[in-house]
C-alpha cells in the first residue's frame, strides 16, 4: 500500500512533466534516445557538409585529367587512387555527393510538393474525387519504380535534371497515398469537427487544421524516399541516364569502374561504399523518425 | 469472398486502362518528331510524310491512342525501330531469361529472409535480433549493382569460382545455366530478402503473442514445434502475399543486374532500347511489366483471401 501511495506522486509528476513538454520536444527526445538514428543523422550531416563545401574540401579538381596519373592505386597523395583519366577519386566522390544529395532532396521535394496536396484533396473531399485519384495512383504504382524512371528519363533525355524530374514523378504516388491516409485519419478528430462547426471554409479546415497533422508521416516517408531517390539517381547515372560525364556522380563512376575491375578495383569500391553509407544513414534516420513520431509503429 | 474478388477484378480494368494511357503518353514527352528519329539521315519530306502516315502520327492524339490500344489488345506491341522486329516477339524471347533470374532470386530471398526473420522474432532484443536487423537494413540500403560488381571482383576475379558475365539457357546446359545465373540471382535476391526478413519478423512477433501459441505452449509442445507449426504457419500469410508483390520489384531490379552481368534479358533490352532511341520497345517493356505487376497484385489479394481462413467465409 505504502509503495503504491509513494509511487503515485512520482507518476503524477511524470505525467505533468510530459504534459508540459510539447509533442515535438518529446519526439526529439525519443529520436535522440535511439543510438542508430543519431549515428545515421551524424553521417547525413557529414555528407551534407561535404557536399556543401566540396570546392573547399576536395583536394583536386574533379574533372582535371592527367596522363601521368592514370589508374594509380590509393596512396598518400591520392587517398582513394586515381581513375582511368588520371582524375582524383576522392575529389570526384566529394563532388559526387552534391549530385546524389541534390537528386535525393530535389526529387523528393517534387514528389512531396505534388503528392501531398493531391493526397490531402483526395482524403478531405472523398467521394468521386478520391476514387479517380486512387485509380490514377494505382496506375502509376503499377509500373515498377525503376523501369518507369528509366522510361521517363529516356523520353525526357539523359541529364541529372531530367533524372531528378523522372524520380520525382515516379515517387509522387506514394506521397499521395501517405497524405490521403493521414488526412482521413486526422479528419476524424474532434477539433476538425469543431473547426467545421464554427463555420470555417473547407480550405481553411484542410490547410490550418489537417495539414499540420499529416506532417509527421510525410516527414518519415520523405526521409525514406530520399534514400530511395539517391539509389535511383545512382542507378540512372550507372545506366548513363543521369549525370553526364565528365561531371562526377557516384553512379557514373561505378559504370566506368566496371571496365577496369581487374586493373583498378578501388574505382568500384569507394563510390559504391559512399552510396551505401549515405543510403543506410537516411534509412536509419527514417526508421528513427518513425519510431519517434509514431511510437505505436515501433 | 466471391463479391470481394469480383470487385477486386473489376478494379483491375480501369487501372490497366490508365496504365495504357500513361504508357502511350510517354511518347508525347519525347523531344522532337518521332518520324525524324525513325528516318535517321533520310530527311526527304516524302519519306517523312510516309512514316507519319504509317505510324498514324498525322492523326489526332485520341485516334493514335485508339489505334495503338487496339493493336495492343490483339497482342501487337508495335515494331522495333532499330531491330526491325515485332516488340511482342522481342519480349517473348527476352522475358523467359529475366523470369529465370527473378525466379531464382525469389527462392534465394525466401531461403535467406524468412529464417532470418523467424530467428530475429524468436530471439527478440538479443544480439541475434540486432544482427538480423542490421543485415536486413544493410540489404535494403545496398545498391544491387554495386553488390554485383563487388561479387564479380571477389567470386570471379579473385576466387575464379564462377563466370563474371554471360548467360546459357536452361534448355541448352542446365549446369552452365545455373553457373551463369546463381551470382546475379543472389545479388537480385538480397534486397528482397531484407524485405522478407522485416515482414516475417513483424508477423512472427504478432503471431507469438496470440492465444493459440500460448495454448500450444501450455499443452507442453516443444518450442521448435510451437514456432514452426503454430506461429510461422500463420505469420507466413502476409509474407506469401507480399512475395507476389515483390516479383514486380524483382523485374525492376533485373534491369541493373542484367546490365552488370551482361545477361541478355528483359532489363538489358530496355536499357539498350533507351540508348538506341527505340521507343516502341521501351513502351512495350513498361506496358508488359506494369500489366504483370497489376496481375500479381490481384493474385496477392486472391491468395490472401484464400490462405486466410477468417476471410474465406466472408
Amino acid at each position: 500500500m505504502s509503495a503504491t501511495s509513494a509511487s503515485t506522486p512520482n507518476t503524477a509528476g511524470a505525467v505533468m512533466a510530459s504534459a508540459s513538454q510539447s509533442p515535438a520536444r518529446m519526439a526529439v527526445r525519443r529520436f535522440m534516445s535511439g543510438p542508430a538514428a543519431v549515428v545515421g543523422l551524424v553521417v547525413v550531416v557529414f555528407f551534407v557538409v561535404v557536399a556543401t563545401f566540396a570546392p573547399l574540401i576536395a583536394p583536386f579538381d574533379p574533372v582535371k585529367t592527367s596522363w601521368t596519373l592514370i589508374r594509380k592505386a590509393p596512396s598518400w597523395a591520392h587517398w582513394m587512387g586515381t581513375d582511368e583519366n588520371g582524375r582524383d577519386v576522392l575529389s570526384r566522390i566529394i563532388w559526387g555527393a552534391r549530385a546524389s544529395l541534390l537528386a535525393g532532396v530535389i526529387s523528393v521535394t517534387i514528389a512531396t510538393g505534388v503528392g501531398v496536396p493531391i493526397g490531402l484533396l483526395a482524403g478531405f473531399v472523398g467521394g468521386k474525387t478520391d476514387m479517380i485519384i486512387g485509380r490514377l495512383v494505382d496506375a502509376m504504382l503499377a509500373a515498377p519504380f525503376l523501369i518507369l524512371a528509366i522510361a521517363l528519363a529516356a523520353f525526357l533525355g539523359p541529364s541529372l535534371q531530367n533524372a531528378m524530374i523522372a524520380i520525382g514523378i515516379t515517387a509522387t504516388p506514394i506521397f499521395v497515398r501517405v497524405a490521403r491516409g493521414a488526412t482521413i485519419d486526422a479528419a476524424t478528430n474532434d477539433y476538425v469537427e469543431a473547426a467545421r462547426a464554427l463555420g470555417n471554409p473547407p480550405w481553411r479546415v484542410a490547410v490550418r487544421h489537417i495539414l499540420p497533422n499529416i506532417v509527421p508521416p510525410v516527414m518519415v516517408q520523405a526521409t525514406l524516399a530520399i534514400a530511395g531517390a539517391i539509389i535511383a539517381e545512382a542507378s540512372l547515372s550507372f545506366l548513363g541516364l543521369g549525370q553526364q560525364p565528365p561531371a562526377p556522380s557516384w553512379g557514373s563512376m561505378l559504370n566506368s569502374a566496371q571496365r577496369f575491375l581487374t586493373q583498378a578495383p578501388w574505382l568500384a569500391v569507394f563510390p559504391g561504399a559512399a552510396i551505401f553509407l549515405v543510403v543506410l544513414s537516411f534509412n536509419l534516420v527514417g526508421d528513427g523518425l518513425r519510431d519517434a513520431l509514431d511510437p505505436r509503429a515501433k | 469472398m466471391r463479391g470481394h474478388l469480383g470487385a477486386r477484378i473489376a478494379q483491375v480494368i480501369p487501372t490497366l486502362l490508365l496504365v495504357s494511357i500513361m504508357v502511350f503518353g510517354l511518347q508525347q514527352l519525347m523531344p522532337g518528331d518521332p518520324a525524324l528519329v525513325l528516318a535517321g539521315e533520310e530527311r526527304d519530306p516524302l519519306v517523312l510524310e510516309q512514316i507519319r502516315r504509317e505510324l498514324k502520327l498525322d492523326q489526332p492524339l485520341v485516334m493514335q491512342y485508339l489505334y495503338w490500344i487496339t493493336n495492343v489488345l490483339q497482342g501487337d506491341l508495335g515494331f522495333s525501330w532499330r531491330i526491325r522486329q515485332p516488340v511482342t516477339e522481342l519480349v517473348a524471347t527476352k522475358l523467359p531469361v529475366t523470369l529465370q533470374l527473378a525466379g531464382m532470386a525469389f527462392v534465394i530471398a525466401l531461403v535467406l529472409g524468412v529464417p532470418l526473420g523467424v530467428l530475429s522474432a524468436v530471439k527478440k532484443n538479443t544480439w541475434w535480433d540486432y544482427s538480423a536487423n542490421a543485415i536486413g537494413l544493410a540489404g535494403l540500403s545496398m545498391p544491387n549493382f554495386w553488390l554485383g560488381i563487388m561479387m564479380i571482383l571477389l567470386v570471379s576475379v579473385h576466387l575464379g569460382w564462377l563466370p563474371p558475365s554471360g548467360y546459357v539457357p536452361l534448355t541448352e546446359d542446365w549446369r552452365q545455366s545455373l553457373a551463369t545465373t546463381i551470382m546475379p540471382a543472389f545479388v537480385l535476391g538480397t534486397g528482397i530478402a531484407a524485405v522478407f526478413m522485416r515482414h516475417t519478423r513483424s508477423a512472427m512477433l504478432t503471431a507469438l503473442q496470440q492465444d493459440y501459441v500460448r495454448t500450444a505452449r501450455a499443452k507442453g509442445l516443444g518450442e521448435m514445434k510451437v514456432v514452426t507449426k503454430h506461429a510461422l504457419r500463420n505469420a507466413l500469410v502476409p509474407v506469401v502475399t507480399l512475395g507476389a508483390l515483390e516479383m514486380g520489384t524483382l523485374l525492376s531490379g533485373a534491369v541493373l543486374t542484367e546490365q552488370v552481368f551482361s545477361i541478355p534479358g528483359f532489363g538489358k533490352m530496355v536499357v539498350d532500347s533507351v540508348f538506341n532511341r527505340d521507343y516502341p520497345v521501351v513502351q512495350g517493356v513498361v506496358l508488359v511489366t506494369a500489366t504483370v505487376y497489376v496481375l500479381l497484385n490481384l493474385l496477392a489479394d486472391i491468395l490472401y483471401v484464400m490462405i486466410n481462413p477468417r476471410l474465406r467465409g466472408a
